[in-house]
């Protein structure tokens, strides 16, 4: 079922939650929307749920499940699945009671047979591996098993949309990384359409066909995690998108200069600003003919696939942050206080010609 | 290592007050209810309590409080529903105006009462020419009772609903289930200890209503007169061990209140061990 939203606006009071918003979800895929809290992501899913009206000025709002218009159909007709943030089970029934009861309350017309009931809800559990569980109750479990529970209630009334609201935001990394995973496969399996919430950027790139990025209650960007990390459209996407470097200084014939820093650069003369993501900066002992950036290391974390290496310099508004291979680390002999010289291989320039943009580089 | 506020001299001193001052001012009085109903023995004793006009006291007593609980009971709910469920101008000014039957003296409710639907009061003039009396006759009783009592629920249930949010009433909805439905299987085993836990309060003041009830009943004996008017009466008359007789009854529905209470507090506090 694909899911079309059309100039869908949200004003709560005076504040405005969501701008005019114009969105496309494809039947089967599986959607992530990312922002910072209060970006207006949540207010966007709980509208497509039903659970929160568009703004009713905006006469042209619409949005669309598949052909059908759902604008003025309430949330219990909608036919979605909803997945809460905190698991919102309800409390005084067991497992088995939570799965059932979105079959248990259909019309006599369409509920099916108790036994029936009885034989989906056991699949289900099945699926969610948590058939042994069925007697016990929520407050029994740990938040990953509640979580599993509150899917498998959501997928009984068989969904055509799935929506998850900060599905896996209050679980620890590695229950979070598997409940990902099975989240993906499950999505895949039963061919649903899903959008996801999620302020975790890896979270939204590792687990989404496109990823709709959001802030201030506006769209920047939707594309594919590849597009989105390779082509960023603005700086809001790209600072969004993980760890940035800040190099500020004035370009004359092509050196950029910063205090006793300086670089040759192919730009234009005047003030510029270039970002840089930590993998695109270079350590070496020595300054070249082309960059003199003397760093010194203020801190190192040696965990995870690459070395974090936090760098600081006079020039330097904000401290840098650099990866490291681990190979490379040890031939270095990197250690803290030690001074170096960093070389961007790689840099970007978002000109500054929204007033946004022009904001957020004073602030930086 | 001692944690604070564990100085044992300090903490027995305490404990030793508390234990003195509740037998002096709580227990004391309730054992001496007791002893003066059956000073002269159970016969007298059943005697006081099977005369006519106090069986109809006890008659008209709880069927006030039998009335009054459903009255309050939905009310009660309907308000916290309102209060904590949507958000409407005027929200925390109702919120206040609950409180209103806490904060006014029960004698001065009476009064206002009287005012209004008394024989000459404002809308008492216009149900008058209709034949309609609501002020000393048992309608009247109940009105104020209800205005003494209504609180009680509401005030239950605000903070409780408030605490646990609408999300599993949302998660209802998006299932599919219809309003009743939610209401009856999701909402209200969430707030059943709180309701009757409201409840048992309701009903404890609706018995021992004195303040308000006095103003508007008239104290007509085998009419209007509820227990804690019978009991006074009764005093007034020198009649000690009748009018005894009676607060031993109305001490004993306190005492069956309180062990109905405690009895719900452990339940809850039981099954919030696992759900």
């Amino acid at each position: 079922m694909s899911i079309r939203l059309q100039n869908i606006a949200k004003h709560f009071g005076n504040t405005q939650a969501l701008e005019p918003i114009n969105l496309d979800i494809h039947q089967g895929e599986l959607v992530g929307l990312l922002g910072p809290s209060g970006s207006g992501k949540t207010t966007l899913l709980r509208i497509i749920a039903g659970l929160e009206n568009p703004d009713l000025a905006t006469q042209s709002g619409k949005i669309l499940f598949g052909d059908r218009d759902v604008t003025n159909v309430h949330v219990r007709d909608r036919r979605i699945g909803f997945v809460f943030q905190h698991y919102a089970l309800f409390h005084h029934m067991s497992v088995y009671d939570n799965v059932a009861f979105g079959l248990t309350v259909l019309s006599r017309k369409r509920r099916p047979s108790s036994g029936e009931i009885r034989a989906r809800v056991h699949r289900l559990l099945e699926m969610v591996k948590l058939e042994h569980l069925a007697n016990r109750y929520p407050a029994q479990l740990s938040g990953g098993q509640q979580q599993r529970v509150s899917l498998a209630r959501a997928l009984a009334v068989e969904p055509e949309v799935l929506l998850l609201d900060e599905p896996f935001g209050a679980l620890d990394a590695k229950v979070r990384q598997e409940l990902r995973r099975w989240l993906r496969h499950l999505h895949d399996e039963f061919n649903f359409t899903s959008v996801f919430v999620t302020h975790d950027q890896e979270e939204a790139l590792e687990l989404s066909d496109r990823v709709v990025v959001m802030s201030d209650g506006r769209i920047e960007q939707i594309d594919t995690p590849d597009e989105l990390y390779r082509e960023p459209k603005n700086r809001f996407v790209f600072e969004f998108l993980g760890d940035v470097n800040h190099l500020e200084g004035k370009v004359t014939n092509g050196v950029l200069t910063c205090g006793d820093a300086y670089w040759h650069v192919d730009l234009p003369d005047g003030h510029q600003e270039l970002l840089l993501r930590p993998h695109e900066v270079r350590l070496t002992e020595q300054p070249t003919s082309e960059s003199h950036l003397p760093v010194t290391i203020t801190a190192i974390s040696p965990v995870g696939a690459e070395v974090r290496v936090e760098l600081e310099a006079d020039w330097l508004a904000q401290p840098w942050l650099a990866t490291v291979r681990h190979t490379d680390f040890e031939h270095m002999a990197l250690r803290r206080g030690q001074r170096l010289y960093a070389h961007p291989r790689h840099w970007r320039r978002f000109p500054e010609t929204e007033s946004k943009t022009a904001e957020q580089s004073r602030v930086a | 290592m001692r944690r604070i506020g564990d100085a044992p001299l300090i903490r027995r001193l305490l404990i030793g007050a508390a234990l003195v001052l509740s037998a002096l001012f709580l227990l004391l009085p309730l054992v001496a209810i007791f002893a003066q109903a059956f000073s002269q023995g159970m016969l007298v004793f059943w005697e006081n309590v099977s005369n006519t006009f106090t069986l109809h006291a006890i008659g008209l007593t709880l069927m006030i409080a039998l009335l009054t609980i459903p009255v309050c009971l939905v009310f009660g709910v309907a308000l916290a529903w309102l209060v904590t469920r949507f958000s409407f101008p005027g929200r925390r000014i109702l919120q206040t105006l609950i409180d209103i039957p806490f904060a006014v003296s029960p004698v001065v409710a009476g009064l206002i009462y009287l005012l209004l639907y008394g024989r000459n009061g404002w809308i008492g003039s216009w149900l008058d020419s209709y034949d309609i009396q609501l002020m000393f006759s048992w309608p009247g009783i109940l009105m104020v009772t209800i205005f003494v009592t209504c609180p009680f629920v509401a005030r239950e249930l605000i903070p409780l609903m408030q605490a646990q949010g609408s999300r599993e009433e949302e998660a209802a909805v998006t299932l599919g289930a219809s309003g009743w439905t939610m209401f009856r299987r999701v909402t209200l085993p969430n707030i059943r200890w709180a309701l009757l836990y409201g409840v048992i309060l309701t009903n404890a003041r609706a018995v021992g209503e004195f303040g308000a009830v006095s103003v508007v009943s008239g104290a007509i004996r085998g009419k209007t007169n509820t227990l804690p008017l019978h009991l006074e009466q009764l005093y007034q008359d020198y009649n000690a061990v009748g009018a005894f007789a009676c607060a031993a009854l109305l001490a004993l529905i306190a005492l069956l209140t309180l062990a109905a209470k405690a009895g719900l507090e452990w339940r809850a506090a039981h099954q919030e061990a696992f759900a």
